[in-house]
């Protein structure tokens, strides 16, 4: 295991590392997601069925794949923190919660403008678009009890153990919404089941999710960054770095 | 130490020192259905709560039998849904703010036994009584018999499930002032499972189709419940009561 693994651990090294990646992730973030984004709207072919409207596609299914691996993410270093009771994995736990919850807004948001033209409707009590209303319920619940509790330590435990016990549910949840779907509704709509797209279409999305993912790991250690400066406030190393600027 | 003296429950359990987990248990269960016992208002506000908030759809919506009778699955398994989750909130409560819920967690028994007991005398007080008085107000809102069967035995299943996930929200809400809403802010997601597979079942009573399935699946869900329920229980109340 290299040095730097282990530093990520300690406050100070954690923030010394992220802000020497963070340029790197930044520009590669920028132009994936520029050229991915060009590339879905200018150049992927139109769908045979949906015309152009398909081209949401290219945001939400980032989006919505985010915000579930957003989740694991979260839980994951919950139980880390709650654990070894590492410092900086309660920080990340705690930074993931609104990357992932607004992840979930903005699926659900294209999937809505997705659904009208090809639904006819903007809601649709589809098995997808509810476990992905209920993933955000799980976010909100997650960060309502992170900032109901005084004591950062107490609240970043029960956020953990809260993440964790919705980790458990999110197969169970995701299957029972899903057979009560298929139980009430016969598949109206066979777009759930991802088509078999051709190369020219499913090559864009690999660059979106992939810009995504860069995103993701931009935003979560600016937030991260943010998250040990004003937790480890009164220490010296702090103090210094904020008085040499 | 004084005044856990005073309560004759507490007193037995402490003088037992070598009690078995059966015994625990048993101690444990006797000890919060005495006291819950003793606070009979508490005890039937979830019920009025069930009944009022029933008596609030036909208001609401439509007295017309035929629309209600479509109605009634979901509405009896919302409205037993949430009168669980207000009665949770106290479940932990009174234990926290006179001190032996801390002398719970300095005992060398495990947690995980008391945390079962105190969840089953929740659940009896009102989960039970839930199913029980179910019947009578699906008769108010017009469920064919056939459904009853559904309705007692789905509630009997998935009640048990609901007091245990909300004992976990209940939890990690003690040490607040303020845990109400916030509860259900937590709990209400991980409860749609449940809700699921009950008014399947009822509807599936309803409508004469076999039950069993939708009951093997609550049956499921209680037996992951019971098992890894009271880890998260535990691990919760140690953290809200050192926080």
């Amino acid at each position: 295991m290299p040095r730097w693994f282990y530093q990520l651990a300690s406050p100070r090294w954690c923030y010394q590392i992220t802000g020497r990646l963070l340029p790197g992730f930044s520009i590669v973030a920028l132009l994936l997601l520029l050229g991915g984004t060009v590339w879905a709207l200018a150049f992927a072919p139109a769908d045979y069925q949906q015309g152009n409207s398909f081209r949401i596609i290219y945001l939400h299914v980032p989006s919505a794949i985010l915000a579930q691996s957003c989740y694991m993410l979260m839980a994951v270093a919950g139980a880390i923190g709650l654990i070894w009771k590492m410092k900086v994995a309660d920080m990340v736990a705690k930074s993931c919660a609104p990357i992932g919850a607004t992840m979930a807004v903005l699926a659900l948001l294209t999937g809505a403008i997705w659904g009208k033209p090809t639904w006819g409707s903007w809601w649709v009590w589809d098995a997808r678009l509810t476990s992905m209303l209920i993933l955000f319920f799980l976010y909100l619940g997650v960060m309502a009890l992170n900032s109901a509790i005084e004591s950062e330590s107490t609240a970043a435990q029960a956020s953990a153990v809260l993440a964790l016990v919705g980790l458990v549910n999110i197969p169970i949840i995701k299957y029972s919404v899903e057979w009560w779907n298929t139980l009430h509704q016969p598949a109206t709509f066979k777009l759930t089941e991802k088509p078999a797209m051709p190369a020219e279409m499913w090559l864009p999305l690999l660059v979106m999710v992939i810009g995504f993912y860069c995103f993701f790991a931009v935003s979560l250690m600016m937030r991260l960054r943010n998250e040990i400066l004003r937790r480890e406030r009164r220490s010296g190393w702090v103090r210094d770095l904020l008085l040499s600027k | 130490m004084a005044d856990l003296s005073t309560n004759p429950a507490t007193d037995s359990r402490m003088e037992h020192r070598t009690l078995g987990a059966g015994g625990l248990f048993v101690a444990a269960l006797k000890r919060d259905l005495m006291l819950s016992l003793r606070r009979k208002s508490e005890l039937v506000n979830p019920l009025i709560f069930f009944l009022m908030v029933i008596t609030l759809f036909p208001l609401g919506v439509s007295p017309e039998p035929g629309f209600l009778a479509e109605l009634a699955p979901g509405v009896l398994w919302v409205a037993a849904l949430l009168a669980t989750l207000l009665s949770m909130d106290s479940l932990f409560r009174t234990d926290f703010d006179d001190g032996s819920l801390e002398q719970l967690l300095l005992s060398p028994q495990p947690l995980f036994v008391v945390v079962l007991a105190k969840v089953l005398a929740h659940w009896m007080l009102t989960g039970l009584a839930l199913t029980l008085v179910a019947p009578v107000i699906a008769v108010m809102l017009f469920l064919p018999a056939e459904g009853m069967l559904g309705l007692m035995l789905s509630l009997l299943l998935g009640t048990p499930t609901l007091s245990l996930v909300g004992a976990i929200g209940a939890a990690l809400t003690v040490g607040l002032r303020k845990g109400g809403v916030l509860i259900s802010l937590l709990v209400l997601p991980l409860y749609i499972p449940v809700l699921i597979f009950g008014t399947g079942a009822v509807q599936a009573a309803v409508t004469g189709l076999p039950l069993g399935g939708y009951l093997a699946l609550l049956g499921a869900l209680l037996a992951l419940g019971v098992t890894l329920a009271p880890l998260a229980i535990s691990a919760a109340l140690r953290i809200s009561v050192s926080g």
